[in-house]
């Protein structure tokens, strides 16, 4: 019987591996004497950040579950910056007015480059004026994915803020032993960061018993773990519940965009949807669920940032499951720790563009928002009016393109300000993947559409041109003079395969 | 049209202006704007004001005008109906379209 050891594969590493050595010593301590004595959990912030080595130059990131409410980002580049590490690279999945801070850790040199999906409030301000020498790069949620996944975007450490964290790292952004101070629901965009991180901090308000499950982040991708008083302020992580607009523009919009749903093809027993942000959009699910319940249909999922609405048409047996990657209110943060078939997902498994699966590509339709879309059917969902950055590309090209219909939501005129012009801005979703814009005076359709054009002459639907309805707008408010830029680049917006799609360039006042 | 105390029409709600004409010594109109729409619409919006006060004969005041984003008829309207209390005038002249 002439067996042949060196047939087993990586038997060389085995080998290296010696002869049996013994169990090593045992721990007799009670499993809970055990877990206090874990020793992930640092005395302090400090410790931590010397603990993963970082030092000038690295590339740091954060997540933006805690939205306007985060700690997280100050408290960190706080710490970093006493401890005089400098020129390094804030790479977050976005960023909001509260982090205002971080303009003097720029000015100091501690930060010395962004890579974010958005920014808003002084430190946009302040970018856009020419704050940073080098300019940031904008991504979308699923282009990030892609970038970290593929190494374009290397984290060095990942400062990861978690409402509940068990003594090994298992970490989520709810509990469902106890009720926690901050309560983020989903923590998906979060989870690609621990997935690629070199080192990984979980920083919490509430460590817990082992284990807690479910989790969103597990112990095997967690370094290191700091308890702290308070990771963020709870009213502006997020609020009771999204309240349904009572904007009779958006309402009007709303309902057309539901009927335009209705009769696309799209709308059938067990279609797929996303809903985006923004009171127009959010307002559309109430009315199909009106269309739901009447023609008896269920969806099979709703995607995306998950809202109250979707949950209550969840509950009431309307859609089968939601794939969460970020929870927008109470009621789906709570619904993710409740309900069975509430998904957390991670934002490569929503969008990642290499991610031939992506949940994205899985969509019927998707109802967006827009500050600005032109007659190419261009959409700027980043810069505002006035030149000035204040918004996040956050899922906008991703879902439009993966969508088999992608639906645009705005009024035709904000104020004086009209919303549908010759050229937006700045590009963040190409036209390319826009198939209708609805706005309370008129919809156009896309001419790539005529599929689409089609069925909804056939509904008796009326169309516009989306020149039609620059020039319906232009009638009413008059010719903006045009914003006044410098040469000089501060961002560049990619596409979500992480190509330039457009820059973005320093405002000028003189 | 003659300018004899502090006229204000308009409010400081958004999509309209609130505008302020007050007596002035020298001649000429002197006009301080801001706008929430400055950079694009606030060469309209000056036009738009001065071409009102001509039409009623105003040939010197002291303006000022806080503007949220106010259509040109808004302007219009705000700036006349301040230029008629400033000039304690009641005989307006109503105009229809058309």
């Amino acid at each position: 019987m002439g067996v042949d050891m060196t047939k087993i594969p990586h038997l060389d590493c085995i080998s290296q591996n010696g002869v049996y050595r013994g169990v090593p010593e045992r721990d007799f301590s009670t499993f809970n004497a055990r877990m206090r004595a874990s020793d992930k959990i640092l005395p302090s912030l400090r410790e931590a950040i010397a603990r993963t080595g970082l030092r000038d130059g690295m590339t740091i990131s954060f997540h933006h579950h805690f939205r306007n409410g985060d700690y997280i980002v100050n408290m960190v580049l706080d710490e970093i910056a006493s401890m005089g590490i400098k020129n390094l690279t804030v790479a977050a999945s976005s960023l909001s007015s509260c982090h205002a801070p971080m303009i003097e850790h720029i000015r100091n040199g501690v930060v010395t480059h962004i890579e974010t999906s958005g920014l808003r409030g002084e430190l946009a301000e302040q970018i856009s004026r020419g704050l940073m020498e080098v300019p940031v790069v904008f991504r979308s949620h699923g282009g990030r994915a892609a970038a970290i996944a593929r190494g374009e975007l290397h984290i060095d450490v990942a400062f990861l803020g978690a409402p509940s964290c068990d003594p090994y790292g298992n970490a989520n952004g709810y509990n469902r032993d106890e009720e926690n101070a901050t309560i983020c629901g989903s923590m998906g965009y979060a989870k690609v960061d621990a997935q690629y991180a070199d080192q990984v901090v979980v920083i919490t308000d509430h460590i817990v018993r082992f284990p807690n499950t479910p989790f969103g982040i597990p112990e095997s991708q967690v370094d290191y773990i700091v308890s702290v008083e308070r990771i963020g302020d709870p009213s502006g992580i997020m609020s009771g519940a999204t309240r349904y607009t009572k904007n009779p523009k958006e309402l009007l919009i709303a309902k057309t965009a539901a009927d335009l749903i209705e009769a696309s093809g799209y709308f059938y027993d067990g279609f797929s949807m996303q809903m985006g942000s923004g009171g127009a959009s959010l307002a559309t699910a109430r009315f199909l669920r009106e269309k739901m319940e009447q023609r008896g249909l269920q969806a099979r999922f709703a995607l995306g940032g998950i809202t109250g609405q979707i949950v209550e048409m969840h509950e009431a047996g309307l859609v089968e499951k939601i794939l969460d990657v970020q929870s927008f209110d109470l009621i789906a943060a709570n619904s993710l720790k409740n309900n069975r078939f509430h998904q957390q997902i991670d934002g490569s498994y929503y969008a990642g563009y290499d991610n031939e699966g992506a949940a994205v590509n899985q969509l019927d339709f998707v109802v967006l928002s827009a500050l600005e879309i032109d007659t190419n059917f261009d959409v700027n969902v980043i810069t505002g009016s006035d030149g000035v950055i204040r918004g996040a590309i956050g899922g906008h090209p991703d879902t439009a393109a993966g969508a088999s219909l992608s639906v645009v939501v705005a009024p035709l005129t904000r104020g004086r300000i009209p919303t549908i012009v010759h050229r937006v801005n700045t590009v963040v979703t190409p036209g390319a993947a826009v198939d209708v814009v609805v706005t309370d005076q008129g919809v156009a359709v896309n001419p790539r559409r005529a599929d689409l054009i089609e069925r909804f002459r056939k509904a008796g639907m009326p169309l516009f041109t989306i020149e039609q309805l620059r020039a319906r707008a232009e009638r009413i408010v008059g010719t903006p003079e045009p914003i006044r830029y410098r040469d000089r680049v501060i961002g560049l917006v990619l596409y979500r395969d992480n190509t330039v799609l457009d820059v973005i360039r320093q405002i000028d006042e003189t | 049209m003659q300018i004899k105390k502090t006229g204000v029409a308009g409010t400081v709600e958004s999509s309209d202006i609130i505008v302020r004409i007050e007596p002035r010594e020298e001649p000429g109109v002197e006009l301080t704007l801001t706008s929430s729409v400055m950079q694009q619409f606030g060469r309209q919006i000056e036009k738009v004001i001065r071409e009102t006060l001509a039409e009623l004969g105003v040939e010197s005041a002291l303006v000022d005008a806080v503007d949220k984003g106010a259509l040109d008829c808004t302007v219009r309207a705000r700036t006349a109906a301040a230029a008629y209390r400033a000039a304690e005038c009641t005989d307006y002249v109503w105009r229809t379209k058309g």
